[in-house]
């Protein structure tokens, strides 16, 4: 099940928009002026009158009422002094947009923002118009504005609303919303005069761990005047608090799992490039920052739900090609001389980060969330986000093939034939510098491949290869240098430990204890958690 | 994109040949230095601050400059480096004898630069809004002090939105942390509970956010109407922010109020999942105004990109800015000491309709807006104070502060500290 913010406003909008379409014609006339005459007021009215209105507007029997409390919602409906009436916006720009009549739903060109006065709606209004909207979607044929609608009333539940919800509750075929409207109902009845109807109803909430129901339960539990219903109220929030309790874990879990797979993401490129070729390349988190830009130069050319799947492989090509003329223009002078080659991409760094700077400008970029990546999904009883889980997903893909293109390629044989013995490897026809320039470009491109997951997360600026260097030495490190499988058994682990930590110690002391556990770890075990053993241990 | 490299290596042009420039006839223009970073960390806001200060120069001279003088930009890049803050403040004082100082952003900045422009004897205009507990006579505050953005939000948010549970949330600094103490000790004072106030700190630059926002959604799911008050600084807002979207905790149910976000930080961020939520600023780019209007359209005009945003910051800069130049017209010199006496009650018009003056505590009295985000990334005013609000230095709702002031026009206090009680100032010079 997949709930988006704004796409409940915008679905239960659409079927108010097909209710709607039904109206006679023939009174149209009358009706464009009766809501001309609401719209003119809504101007200049103040925020509480202008509830009132929306009310007012949500009994018209009117086909752009939908689109035009949609547009007052998100902020779209603006009047214009030019031609004294309503108009809605149909795009976000800041500058230039295109607009229509809010009352016929002509189209008037394109002017711009400024000369529009926006008719303002505050946090409350749009909840009230969500609801609206929302409780207008209990009949629908699609179960998921259906719940909607329940949500909408369990916001704020209604005695008027009652009558419905249990007609509904009638003929529900869904089990689970048959649930939510039996739990909407009881909800009204926790707020009866009666006490022998608020018990069972108390004791009927529990297990629902929705604000909208255990705040109510809690504000029972604690102020109700009668015994019983307090202690209904209290054992039926024990059962909730077990639930938030599992799911609280089952949460944190997840949480490390995903911020794990971020780790890997950005540690796994370096776990080639330091890992099985040894050089320590300061710049593997500006290569990171060139696959986030990729991914922002690709959304301009591309629709939003289209752009990432072309961004990856283009950010790997992209970033690779930058590697490989690092490696071929500054490392290859510099191998085995660990000191120097730092040094030299601790500059390449700096250089990359100044010139997205003079070329981007340093100012943030924007980077949006393909709608099948927003929102949560439920797995299970747990709620989670669609964003991480598809990184966690991407990350095991990234993995696998990393992991066959080094066992199961040719490229693969010879750079690991290099990486033990690299004399013994040229003296077998294997051309090493071609092979060391191909590494390269591989841990790079993966690096810019890393760099379009976290695009999605964070922010596309010229800083964030710096962000995450640190953080991807260290899985690095701790995993054993030269090991696949440990870059991912140490990423794993330091997600959960960091989130296990964090709840209990504070974000910014987690960082720390886990900073000093691996320095404690290195003393005992200089070579990481999974060594690798034999002859190129020693090189 | 590509458009912006002429434009940068113009600017290196027009930085090549002020210096040129300032050596060539030096006694013949008032300089005015710029300190703000244009690389690290910080170049994503203080660069635009950097632009500002040129558009305000450039207009002046257009105007014909200032005591028949053309006024000169002098630019150094402090490059987010705390201690180079110091060393360049020095340079400008010293080496390039500059007259006046626009810069710094974060707070830690301005006091590394502090004990330079004191002994020096320079004047900097500060512009951002900061946690107040400082009054120095060589320093302009005309950003705002916490009473003038934090105390007023609040309010809003405890009268008009009904809230009874808090979340502090801040970048783990000085700033923040001064910030929610007295926000603590105001929220104590009327009333809220321990256990309804929930403090969080994070690192700079934070960015896997999912379980603070897990438990912020635990924390307001107790029944009470609750909202964040975020003082989280730069970068980390945005994974905030997008985490917020994707947990589905919108404005609505939470809504969050920000101290530290704005048009330009905005301009970074797919607004959409964020509408309705808060920030607290004195001044916006929606504001209609007619002198807003032609500070845009100059603005827009000086940079060549109609999609710029201008910023709480900016404004403050333009305040400044114009108050400096009345008060050197006043003084009839650029001498600092006649300058600083001189800067006390100029009053200058903001962009948002009210008149901002120049205080004895070197602070200004400015309009508190609160705005809701829009989709556009812009704020649309859901609330203002009444009237303009003088800025405090130091808070009343401190235990060490509430006793002090700040009055450098007073000859009888003369001070950054002047405690009421005791009718002391304590040592400092700030």
């Amino acid at each position: 099940m997949v709930s988006r913010p704004s796409f409940r406003v915008g679905l239960t909008g659409l079927a108010l928009m097909l209710l709607t379409l039904f109206a006679p014609l023939s009174v149209q006339a009358a009706d464009d002026e009766a809501l001309r005459a609401v719209l003119a007021q809504l101007r200049e009215a103040s925020f509480s009158e202008k509830a009132t209105l929306v009310e007012t507007l949500v009994n018209m029997d009117h086909p752009r009422i939908a689109a035009i409390l949609n547009a007052l919602a998100a902020g779209n409906l603006y009047y214009q002094e030019k031609s004294n009436q309503a108009v809605i916006s149909l795009s976000d720009e800041a500058e230039e947009v295109p607009i229509e009549a809010a009352v016929t739903g002509e189209a008037l060109g394109t002017v711009t923002k400024r000369d529009l006065e926006r008719i303002i709606a505050n946090n409350r209004l749009r909840a009230l118009i969500e609801n609206q909207l929302a409780s207008l979607g209990l009949s629908s044929a699609d179960p998921q504005q259906r719940r909607a609608a329940v949500e909408a009333f369990l916001r704020s539940p209604k005695p008027e609303g009652v009558s419905r919800l249990k007609a509904r509750l009638e003929v529900e075929p869904d089990k689970k919303i048959q649930e939510l409207l039996t739990a909407a109902l009881a909800l009204v009845d926790l707020a009866s005069p009666d006490a022998a109807v608020r018990a069972p109803a108390a004791k009927a909430l529990g297990g629902w761990t929705q604000a909208e129901i255990r705040g109510p339960l809690l504000r029972v539990a604690a102020e109700d005047s009668d015994l019983t219903v307090r202690e209904a109220a209290k054992a039926a929030l024990a059962k909730t608090e077990f639930r938030l309790q599992l799911l609280g874990w089952a949460e944190t879990l997840f949480f490390g799992l995903s911020l794990g797979s971020v780790l890997i993401l950005a540690a796994i490129g370096l776990a080639v490039t330091f890992g099985v070729m040894g050089v320590i390349n300061m710049a593997h988190g500006e290569l990171m920052m060139i696959g986030a830009y990729t991914t922002w130069l690709t959304q301009q050319w591309l629709p939003v739900n289209w752009s990432l799947p072309v961004a990856v492989p283009l950010a790997f090509l992209v970033a690779a090609l930058v590697g490989i003329a690092i490696e071929r223009g500054v490392i290859r002078f510099l191998y085995g001389r660990p000191l120097e080659t730092l040094l030299a991409t601790f500059g390449i760094s700096l250089i990359l980060q100044q010139a997205v700077r003079s070329i981007f400008s340093p100012l943030n970029r924007s980077v949006a969330t393909p709608d099948w990546m927003s929102g949560t999904i439920l797995l299970g009883p747990l709620e989670v986000t669609l964003n991480r889980l598809v990184i966690v997903g991407f990350c095991i893909a990234v993995f696998t093939l990393l992991w066959l293109a080094l066992q199961r390629t040719r490229l693969g044989l010879e750079v690991r034939a290099v990486a033990q013995n690299r004399a013994m490897a040229r003296a077998m026809g294997v051309r090493s510098a071609r092979v060391d320039a191909l590494t390269f470009g591989l841990g790079s491109g993966i690096a810019g491949v890393a760099g379009v997951a976290l695009s999605q997360l964070t922010n596309v600026g010229p800083n964030l290869g710096q962000n995450y260097i640190v953080d991807s030495f260290m899985v690095v490190v701790f995993g054993g240098v030269g090991n696949l499988w440990g870059t991912m058994v140490a990423g794993l682990s330091l997600g959960v430990a960091n989130k296990l930590l964090e709840p209990w110690s504070g974000a910014v002391l987690a960082k720390i204890l886990v900073l000093i556990f691996l320095i404690l770890f290195i003393q005992k075990r200089p070579r990481g958690l999974f060594p690798q053993r034999g002859r190129a241990a020693e090189v | 994109m590509t458009k912006t490299v002429p434009k940068t290596l113009s600017w290196l042009l027009a930085g090549a040949l002020t210096v040129g420039a300032t050596l060539a006839h030096a006694a013949d223009t008032i300089k005015v230095g710029v300190l703000h970073s244009l690389s690290g960390t910080m170049a994503i806001s203080e660069t635009t601050l950097k632009d500002t200060v040129l558009m305000l120069i450039d207009e002046q001279n257009k105007k014909g400059g200032l005591l028949g003088k053309k006024l000169e930009a002098v630019v150094v890049d402090p490059a987010s480096n705390w201690p180079l803050f110091a060393e360049k403040a020095r340079e400008l004082l010293q080496k390039d004898k500059v007259d006046v100082v626009f810069g710094c952003w974060t707070s830690v900045s301005r006091k590394s630069v502090l004990p330079v422009f004191e002994e020096l004897n320079g004047i900097l205009f500060y512009p951002v809004q900061y946690e107040g507990e400082e009054s120095s006579r060589n320093v302009f505050y005309t950003g705002a002090a916490p009473n003038q953005q934090a105390i007023p939000a609040v309010d809003y948010l405890m009268n008009d939105l009904g809230i009874e549970r808090w979340v502090l949330a801040g970048t783990d600094y000085v700033y923040p942390r001064t910030t929610n103490k007295i926000l603590e000790a105001y929220l104590k004072a009327k009333g809220v509970k321990d256990v309804d106030i929930m403090i969080n700190y994070t690192p700079f630059g934070h960015s896997d956010w999912q379980s603070i926002v897990a438990d912020i959604k635990k924390f307001g799911s107790a029944g009470k109407k609750t909202a964040v008050v975020s003082t989280i600084n730069g970068d980390a807002n945005v994974p905030f922010y997008k985490e917020l979207g994707n947990q589905g905790i919108s404005a609505t149910d939470i809504p969050v109020v920000a101290f530290s976000v704005g048009e330009e930080e905005l301009s970074g961020i797919d607004t959409k999942p964020l509408v309705g939520h808060l920030a607290a600023w004195n001044y916006f780019m929606s504001v209609k105004d007619k002198a807003n209007d032609a500070f845009i359209k100059q603005w827009h005009t000086f940079i060549k990109d109609k999609k710029r945003v201008t910023n709480d910051p900016m404004e403050a800069h333009y305040i400044g800015f114009n108050m400096w130049v009345k008060a050197v017209e006043k003084a009839k010199s650029t001498d600092p000491d006649k300058v600083i006496d001189a800067m006390v009650g100029i009053e200058y018009p903001n962009l948002t309709g009210g008149v901002a003056k120049m205080l004895p505590n070197h602070h200004l009295t400015k309009p508190v807006l609160i705005g809701e985000i829009q989709a556009d990334g812009q704020f649309d005013v859901v609330w203002k104070t009444k009237g303009l609000v003088p800025g405090d230095a130091w808070s009343d709702y401190l235990p060490g502060s509430k006793d002090i002031i700040a009055d450098w026009a007073d000859p009888k206090i003369h001070c950054g500290n002047y405690n009421t009680v005791t009718k002391k100032c304590s040592g400092q010079n700030y």
